[in-house]
């Protein structure tokens, strides 16, 4: 080579700051018109929808919380967040990360947008930045939306907890705000890895596909019966962990996991991006930095990293296998029941009588007896017993239990009718839900929180 | 003393895996001059207006904008607008936001009497609130000539700015550009329409396959070069055509055209000159002379057909 580029002193080059980046970026998503739209459904849609189911007769019982809309207001943005969890998060994140960097490759405005701001570093950042708060003002909009029709319709009432303890309307508050900030981790982590698909896979609809069909694969993940330990590892594990929120204590140990997995997802999968783009040449308008090589260093080290948080989880928890084991759905069972007879006690206008008192317990199998009792299945059949005071013969009702892979169970009533067979009871000013009839729980898979 | 230069650039190179885009260019461009770059498609004109805009970095040589080494790493040098392949602009947002987008990217103080005097320029104040995804190709070539306008550059690089201009488009962009390089603003703009740059550029580069087979000023290029097809329309077309068969350096082209009113004939200019000077003697009056392609156009194509015979 003749000469050699003089890289002693550069031109003079003040490059745009971040802040002006991020500002421009946002301006661009907002004059977009299905980003306004899904503003607009974000911050409306689940309080119409929240006030309208509240009013109906039949409500949502398939979903968690979904058969309390009627007693408080609360239930409503934790249905919305069930929902959310499963379709709105993942399909939002799409749209918006998804779409971030391969629009420039559609408008094939990158040369325009590198000339103006000088640094694909603040590039990135900005549209990193920009994304994430768009998709905050989603997030923010579904539960603050959900929240609003809820107490609007129904009312600041009492949540039943996913245990049957009753939560003050100020700590069912404090729970759904947390339960949405919990859920802001998997958010980011599909955020990212729409990025880094938007990055990875350029112009093709695969980039904008890519969130949407992680959370997919795994929702689909989260039905098989997998061991526990590859289950709570999985970046999407925290959309459902958030119910542990609504114990007695809390099942903090999960969330946590999930959380700290989803961030970690969500760091490697935004680096990844980021060493992707900055590796990206602009020069060649054939490139939209797609191609094989961009493909396998954007998935590979995320592999890397499933196996990596499979491997700590399983090390770092006593749990083996699908974590549902006979003692843990019994205790499930038996504490939710003490606390809901509670309620039902209360209806009916009985002397009250405390959970200690009922000493309930339950003692349930799987299959008949003829199958171990554990794993997951709709064949679970519980007995539980219970005491009241000054009542030497103990009391004793039937549930059929249908166990999901995930630790959540719907408990069905079977009888006696005035315990827990029909759904209604008669309390002096008339007819009233009974909340022994059928309810929600969930076994913690990692290990059992003494309650 | 010569003028201070915008762009001076040194055996520049630049490959793109084993495609030599860029072989050995050496480009001088002084203050306040406009400079063409022609050559066919793939020549490198693309690559190396990348490289003045910061989109790509050289792989050897040396280059100096506005006075100052370009080093290694991706940016476009403070003082430089422009753009390749075509403005970057977003069709959800308006003329006007497009404009005021980038100047609050860029932190100027830019008033909205900027952004308003900018749309004049190029003749957009019209249809400045209408959104840009309506607009034609060259109208988004004059936002686009807006929006570069906005940074008050020092050094303009432009690519093929009249592609799908109308004739008032074309007539407001070349009117920006003269003004701009009267106030000193080195402008750099590439094109295959012969006729534009011939009409605004003081000096042209030629490149072919990477090569710089031309740089200087036009006149420079059509002295230098061959012999041109000119048009020749007189009063006597018959006597013309035995004036020009006896006049030594001139050839007739007998198949150059189907009217009869006028002759084609092949020449260098001190021959041509020598014709019309002997056509007047002879009280044969001429009515129109031309070339029958540009000088400009005559050179590049003979320059880069040279270029690319093996």
């Amino acid at each position: 080579m003749t000469a050699i580029l003089a890289a002693d002193r550069a031109v003079g080059t003040p490059r745009v700051p971040v802040a002006r980046g991020f500002r421009f970026e946002l301006v661009k998503l907002v004059s977009q018109w299905r980003i306004r739209l899904l503003v607009l459904a974000c911050w409306i849609a689940p309080a119409l929808f929240v006030a309208a189911v509240s009013q109906q007769g039949s409500l949502p019982v398939d979903t968690l919380f979904g058969r309390w809309m009627h007693a408080t207001g609360w239930a409503g943005p934790l249905v919305t967040l069930g929902f959310a969890g499963t379709w709105a998060l993942p399909l939002l994140t799409s749209v918006v990360a998804g779409d971030m960097f391969a629009s420039e490759d559609r408008l094939g405005t990158w040369r325009h947008l590198l000339v103006a701001v000088r640094s694909p570093r603040r590039i990135f950042v900005a549209k990193a930045l920009a994304s994430l708060t768009v998709i905050l003002l989603l997030v923010v909009g579904l539960a603050c939306s959900s929240a609003a029709g809820g107490l609007l319709a129904v009312g600041n009432q009492p949540l039943v907890g996913l245990d049957g303890h009753l939560l003050t309307p100020g700590d069912a508050a404090g729970k759904v705000l947390l339960a949405w900030v919990c859920v802001l981790a998997p958010t980011l982590a599909l955020a990212a890895v729409g990025l880094l698909g938007s990055v990875a896979l350029g112009r093709s609809p695969m980039g904008l596909l890519l969130p949407a069909l992680v959370a997919l694969s795994m929702q689909l993940a989260q039905m098989l019966p997998l061991p526990v330990a590859v289950r709570v590892a999985l970046p999407g594990y925290a959309f459902i962990a958030w119910n542990g929120l609504f114990t007695s204590p809390a099942q903090l140990g999960p969330l946590l996991i999930g959380v700290v997995v989803s961030l970690v997802w969500a760091a490697t999968a935004t680096a990844l991006a980021y060493l992707l783009f900055l590796r990206r040449d602009f020069t060649n308008l054939a490139d939209d930095g797609s191609g094989g090589r961009a493909v396998t260093a954007g998935v590979l080290p995320l592999v890397g990293i499933l196996a990596a948080t499979v491997g700590v989880v399983a090390e770092a928890t006593p749990a083996t296998g699908s974590g549902i084991q006979q003692d843990k759905v019994q205790r499930s069972v038996a504490t939710a029941f003490a606390h809901l007879y509670r309620m039902q006690t209360a209806q009916l206008h009985r002397p009250d009588v405390t959970e200690a008192q009922l000493k309930a317990t339950a003692t349930c199998n799987k299959g008949g007896g003829k199958l171990a009792a554990e794993g997951p299945g709709n064949d679970w059949r519980c007995v539980v017993s219970w005491h009241l005071p000054d009542v030497e013969a103990a009391g004793s009702a039937i549930y059929q239990l249908d166990v999901t892979p995930d630790g959540r169970f719907v408990a069905d009533g079977d009888g006696p009718k005035e315990v827990n067979g029909y759904f209604l009871v008669r309390t002096p000013t008339g007819d009233a839900p009974n909340p022994l009839w059928q309810f929600d729980g969930n076994v913690e898979l990692l290990h059992s929180t003494k309650g | 003393m010569d003028a201070p230069l915008a762009i001076r650039a040194r055996g520049i190179t630049k490959c793109f895996g084993d495609v030599v885009a860029l072989d050995g260019v050496d480009l001088d461009v002084a203050a306040g001059q406009i400079h063409g770059l022609v050559g066919p498609n793939g020549a490198g004109k693309t690559t190396l207006l990348g490289l003045l805009l910061g989109l790509a970095v050289a792989d050897g040589g040396n280059l100096e904008i506005l006075g100052t080494p370009v080093a290694r790493a991706l940016a476009a040098p403070d003082g430089v607008a422009g753009f390749v392949d075509g403005p970057g602009l977003y069709p959800s947002l308006t003329a006007r936001q497009n404009l005021a987008a980038l100047a609050a990217l860029h932190g100027s103080d830019v008033a909205t009497t900027a952004i308003d005097d900018a749309l004049e320029q190029v003749g957009l104040t019209d249809v400045a609130g209408d959104r840009a995804s309506g607009f034609s190709l060259g109208m988004r070539q004059r936002l686009g000539l807006a929006a570069a306008l906005l940074t008050r550059p020092r050094l303009l690089v432009l690519d093929e700015p009249a592609n799908g201009l109308d004739p008032a488009g074309k007539r407001h962009v070349h009117g920006v550009l003269t003004r701009l390089a009267t106030d000193g603003t080195s402008v750099v703009l590439s094109s295959h329409r012969m006729d534009d740059l011939e009409a605004l550029c003081s000096e042209v580069t030629i490149l072919a396959t990477g090569r710089v087979v031309f740089t200087g000023p036009l006149a420079k290029l059509a002295a230098e070069n061959r012999e041109l097809d000119y048009r020749l329309r007189t009063s006597d077309p018959q006597a013309a055509r035995r004036l020009a068969a006896d006049t030594a350096g001139i050839h007739i082209d007998v198949a150059g055209t189907r009217d009869a009113e006028v002759l084609v004939v092949r020449a260098l200019v001190p021959a041509l000159d020598d014709l019309v000077v002997r056509l007047v003697h002879a009280g044969i009056a001429v009515r129109e002379i031309a070339p029958v392609v540009s000088p400009l156009e005559a050179a590049f194509l003979a320059l880069t057909e040279q270029e690319a015979r093996p």
